[in-house]
């Protein structure tokens, strides 16, 4: 069941097209990444589909409802974590999150026990009644995560959740979005990071000026980008110039080595058996030959360049 | 209407404002300005006028200007009780509506363009109130404390007034029933007034200073009014403080349908980048 749906949606702001026909599904349960440069639109479709924005044309649907229509209705079942933490600096963390309880209606009888749930799972309890002011960049953001689970939504939307925290702190995000997920809610999450996108997402889509320009799991989008493996061979050191002579013969020219390793970029699948095989018959002593998928990382370059060109 | 989610709005507003000392600061300073300083001096007055080279000579000429249902109010009274009365009825009528409006404007910039200003209205849009819960519940927290501040304001100016000038008066004289329009019906017209523009301007500011500073500018009819008070050129009646309040209304109305059209969630994020 889909449960955020775009469809031919198109953003304008004066001159600006924020968003072109875009059009995308994510079903109950999954873990849905927007990728993007600055400016891409990955923003401007949180505001849409939360009936903070209106579009130009399209439609969006989240959870059945239209934000256009139902934003009130529909806010009561999403979070949204914002780019900044947009947390009230003047306030304690624990008066931030007892405001938001009473304006997403949390049951007032609930609203305490809830907060300290919260502040506890955030590692954010024993400053509780300290001024945000006070806190790291990390802290106010895990506040502000806290502030969009408080009313426990269906569908997540996370403007980059883990920008600022130390490698602990993601990690404790990582593994919540991914319990979240497993809760059966849908996760929407914008991010720059491509290794945490690779980790967590079950699908993304790339966004260039608004437009998708790639659009499924990340091993569909690598061989969207041309199904190259990339190819790591452990050689016996002193065998390296003999193993690079060997691969330039054969037309291997992407292929960056260290003391003992090399890495061959562009390489089809049905070629790997025969790089092993010439490179054994040339007496190079092979320890490993790791062929592997391109990283979400390479997949986007690769995107990014196919479009620049 | 989502009440809860209106009082969060102001509960929220009026902890980040007590929080503020540049906030705070002039909402305690000018009442007290206004509402004890001031009319202790006027009491004074008198006293100061006997000094050498001062004089109550130029009171007769005002005087003859007056109304003749405001004369009626100082017959029977002398010099100095007739100074004592002007001043603190008469003169400093206009110049207490200057402090609902002042409390406004300053929680207004404050709860408007500040929280712009401090990035946290964007997390406040993604929450479940509509368009209008969300503006009533800043117009309130803007007009509410306005209303405390004047009402308080107002007792504390009675006491200060009748104590301080009961040497030279003997006796309660304040307030009467123009003071009671005036506080009742005119000082909340003149807070959602500060308001109304302080709401407007914000929407085209990027935070606190600029929308309090624009905002003052509302300012200037009360100074008008002062003036014209103080030189004899209109007289405070309660029959002009009601119409007063009419026409504050009538243009806190207008105001009112402008920003309802101004403050659109669309809008809002838009000028948010």
């Amino acid at each position: 069941m889909n449960l955020i749906e775009m469809d031919r949606v198109t953003k304008r702001f004066d001159d600006l097209i924020a968003l072109r026909d875009v059009s995308l599904t994510v079903a109950e349960g999954e873990v849905f990444g927007v990728l993007g440069h600055n400016g891409a639109g990955k923003t401007t479709s949180v505001r849409l589909l939360n009936g903070v924005l209106k579009p130009d044309g399209g439609r969006c649907r989240v959870l059945g409802l239209d934000p256009n229509l139902q934003g009130a209705r529909l806010r009561r079942q999403t979070g949204v974590l914002t780019e900044t933490p947009a947390v009230d600096e003047r306030l304690t963390a624990r008066e931030n999150l007892a405001i938001y309880a009473d304006l997403y209606g949390v049951p007032v009888r609930e609203c305490s026990r809830r907060v300290d749930a919260l502040l506890l799972d955030f590692a954010l309890l024993e400053r509780a009644d300290d001024k945000v002011s006070g806190y790291s960049k990390g802290m106010k953001q895990r506040l502000a995560l806290a502030r969009a689970l408080l009313h426990q939504p269906k569908a997540l939307f996370l403007d980059e959740p883990t920008a600022g925290l130390d490698p602990v702190a993601a990690h404790a995000v990582h593994q919540l979005i991914e319990q979240l997920s497993g809760e059966g809610r849908v996760v929407f999450l914008c991010t720059h990071n491509l290794a945490e996108a690779q980790r967590l997402c079950d699908r993304v889509a790339v966004l260039e000026r608004g437009r998708i320009i790639a659009l499924g799991s990340p091993d569909e989008l690598a061989r969207q980008v041309g199904g190259a493996l990339r190819l790591d061979i452990e050689v016996r050191p002193e065998q390296v110039p003999a193993a690079l002579d060997l691969l330039g013969r054969a037309g291997l020219e992407h292929v960056e080595y260290d003391a003992e390793t090399l890495a061959v970029s562009g390489v089809a699948r049905d070629r790997v058996p025969e790089i092993v095989q010439l490179l054994v018959d040339g007496g190079v002593s092979l320890y490993r030959v790791a062929p592997r998928e391109p990283s979400l990382e390479e997949v986007y370059f690769a995107l990014h360049a196919r479009e620049e060109a | 209407m989502n009440r809860r989610a209106v009082a969060a709005i102001v509960r929220k507003d009026l902890m980040v404002v007590v929080r503020s000392k540049a906030v705070l600061l002039p909402l305690i300073i000018v009442p007290l300005l206004f509402l004890v300083l001031l009319p202790a001096m006027a009491a004074l007055a008198p006293k100061l006028a006997t000094l050498p080279g001062s004089s109550l000579a130029g009171m007769s000429t005002f005087i003859e200007q007056m109304p003749a249902g405001l004369r009626q109010t100082i017959e029977g009274l002398d010099e100095s009780q007739t100074l004592v009365l002007l001043m603190i009825v008469y003169f400093m009528a206009p110049m207490y509506l200057i402090l609902p409006l002042m409390v406004a404007s300053v929680i207004a910039a404050d709860s408007f363009a500040g929280e712009k200003e401090r990035k946290t209205l964007e997390a406040l849009l993604y929450t479940p109130t509509t368009d209008r819960e969300l503006f009533l519940g800043k117009w309130l927290s803007a007009w509410l404390p306005a209303l405390g501040v004047s009402l308080g304001g107002f007792f504390v100016y009675t006491l200060v007034a009748n104590l301080s000038a009961w040497p030279v008066m003997g006796r309660v004289f304040f307030p009467n029933a123009m003071w009671l329009v005036l506080v009742l019906w005119v000082a909340p017209a003149v807070a959602a007034l500060g308001l109304g523009v302080t709401a407007l301007v914000s929407a085209r500011v990027r935070g606190f200073q600029e929308a309090y500073q624009l905002g003052g500018v509302v300012v200037l009819p009360l100074v008008a009014l002062v003036i014209g008070q103080v030189t004899g050129v209109m007289y405070f009646s309660i029959g002009l403080v009601w119409v007063l309040g009419i026409a504050v209304w009538s243009i806190d109305a207008l105001l009112l349908w402008l920003s309802l059209k101004i403050f659109r969630r669309a809008g809002l994020i838009d000028r948010l980048g």
